[in-house]
This record gives structure tokens, C-alpha cells and sequence, in this order.
């Protein structure tokens, strides 16, 4: 069933994962979109300021996006996204990690100009298995409502 | 690249252009955004977006991947020069995201990064904490995308 603007009330939402990210994944991304020393080369790495080989930030906004698809957005009646309020890299990604997204909903209300659609900000946290939190995100995302989404 | 103390509020650098090739968003969406309006033109015809439109997260991530480009050409041109090169840190996250225009495909989007403040770091005190206003342009002058980012930035002589 595709979820709607109604199923969205604030409060947590749900627990996504987990999602095992390979040295190989984390290196190809970086080679494309990243090429920094500190996510290229142990040597490198392990002199810069996070200590040794980590993922590209765009690489873990990139792999939640996927999580997050695969989680709720993927069977919800989602128009896209007009951005991201916040989003905050605590700690490196690292090799072998295995992540567990957290989705509360923070904010969810109809929208002004589009009334038939609502505006549901999300807060995600992705989590390493030691429970470390590596990134927050709160973006909004426009959803249609139930009445509006069952006329197409 | 440049150090701390070199770089002025206001500075402005074009870091370069990108096209997004319906193959490349379609690419870039089936790993991380499979969403329909990403890897179908029908589908992005009839979304808001009005054709096939990159995910916002490959905008993005070529932003970051131009910006590494230009440094790295700016990097070698000091290196030439005999001067001494600034190796940036890592980013503790960015705010004020915003996709104002979809990208797509055939879209060529010019970034560019502008210095909005700059600050020294109390609990690294060899870091400066620098934030900077990144653009991306589409190729009729709209403001695509835009997104304020933070980055640690080393101060010289540190």
C-alpha cells in the first residue's frame, strides 16, 4: 500500500538496516565523486585529522538516501525534496561498517500553496553496529495526501 | 590549495561545469535513488520535475567532485611555484541545502564556491573552520542548487 501524507504523524517512525558498506563500494565512490587522499590512501588517511581510511560524506548521505528508499520512500507517494535544513558528519564512515538508519518524524504539515499535498520533515540518524552515530539529516520531503494520491 | 589565513570573505572561485547525461543520472540513481523520476523519462515527464531529473545526491556529489578537481589543478599550480600547499580537512556537515531547479538530463550545471565566513577552531587551534556558499548554475542562468558547507581548513605555520 503506498503511504500517504497521513502516515506521516510526528514521532518516531522506524529503524532501517543493516546495511554492510565494503572498502571496495567506499573506494569506487570516492575515485568518482571524492578523490581525496584521506579517502583514497591508508597512508594519507591515517595521517588526517579522522585517522585512517574513511568514506566520502557524500558517499554515507548517498547510502541513507538508499536506505531510505529501501526502507519508506520507495512506497510513498513522495514528489521529491526541495533540500536538506541540516546535516552533520559526527563521525567517519570506515570500511566494513554496517549501518542502521533511525527516522523520527519531526514536522508534518499541509502545504500552502500545494494544499494537496503535506510537507513531512524528517530527522535521520545513521548509526555504526557500535551504536556511534556517523550523520544527521533533517529534510523535509512533499507528499501527497491520501485523497489526492488515490486520484493519481 | 590555500591556507586559513589566505582566504578572504566574499572570495569567489568557478570550480567548473558538469553535463548530466540521462545515462549518468539513470546510473547514479539505481545504486542510490531509485525513485521513478530518476531512472524513467516518462515517469520524470510526468513528476513535478517535468523530465528525467538527477537525484539531488548526484547534484551534490558532483559539486564535491568539481571542488576536488579544482583544488587539486590549484594545488599543482602552487606546487609549480615552489610554494607550499594547504591539505584540507574533513567537513563536519553542511546546512541551507536547496535543489531550487531539477537537473535534467542534458542539463549542464556550473559550480561555483564563494568564502561566507571563516573562523579559527578553539579545540584545534592548528584549524580554521571556514564556510562557503556552493552554487550550482544551469546553462540558461538559474540558480540550481545551493548549499552553505563547512570545512576545516589549516592554518599556517601550524
Amino acid at each position: 500500500m503506498t503511504l500517504t501524507f497521513e502516515d506521516f504523524p510526528p514521532g518516531h517512525f522506524g529503524s532501517y538496516g543493516p546495511r554492510h558498506v565494503t572498502r571496495e563500494e567506499m573506494l569506487a565512490f570516492a575515485a568518482e565523486f571524492d578523490p581525496q587522499p584521506m579517502h583514497l590512501d591508508e597512508a594519507a588517511a591515517s595521517r588526517s585529522m579522522l585517522n585512517g581510511l574513511s568514506g566520502s560524506g557524500w558517499h554515507l548521505c548517498s547510502i541513507m538516501m538508499r536506505m531510505m528508499f529501501d526502507g519508506y520512500i520507495g512506497r510513498t507517494a513522495s514528489l521529491g525534496s526541495p533540500g536538506v535544513d541540516e546535516l552533520k558528519w559526527l563521525a567517519p564512515l570506515r570500511p566494513g561498517d554496517d549501518l542502521m538508519l533511525d527516522i523520527d518524524v519531526a514536522e508534518a504539515r499541509i502545504s500552502r500553496s500545494r494544499p494537496e499535498t503535506g510537507i513531512v520533515t524528517f530527522k535521520g540518524t545513521v548509526r555504526n553496529a557500535a551504536g556511534q552515530a556517523l550523520c544527521e539529516m533533517t529534510s523535509p520531503i512533499i507528499v501527497k495526501r491520501r485523497d489526492a494520491a488515490a486520484v493519481g | 590549495m590555500h591556507f586559513f589565513e589566505d582566504l578572504k570573505i566574499g572570495q569567489r572561485r568557478e570550480v567548473g561545469s558538469f553535463t548530466f547525461t540521462a545515462e549518468s543520472i539513470r546510473k547514479f540513481a539505481a545504486q542510490f535513488d531509485p525513485q521513478r523520476f530518476h531512472l524513467d523519462a516518462e515517469d520524470g515527464r510526468k513528476s513535478l520535475f517535468g523530465g528525467l531529473a538527477a537525484s539531488g545526491w548526484h547534484v551534490g556529489s558532483v559539486c564535491m567532485k568539481l571542488m576536488v578537481a579544482n583544488g587539486q589543478r590549484q594545488a599543482a599550480e602552487a606546487r609549480a611555484r615552489g610554494e607550499e600547499v594547504a591539505v584540507w580537512g574533513p567537513s563536519p556537515g553542511f546546512r541551507e541545502l536547496r535543489w531550487i531547479k531539477p537537473v535534467l538530463a542534458g542539463d549542464t550545471i556550473a559550480y561555483a564556491s564563494e568564502i561566507a565566513s571563516k573562523r579559527t577552531s578553539e579545540k584545534r587551534p592548528q584549524w580554521g573552520i571556514v564556510q562557503a556558499r556552493n552554487t550550482g548554475t544551469n546553462q540558461r542562468g538559474e540558480l540550481a542548487f545551493s548549499v552553505l558547507a563547512t570545512a576545516f581548513v589549516p592554518r599556517r605555520g601550524a
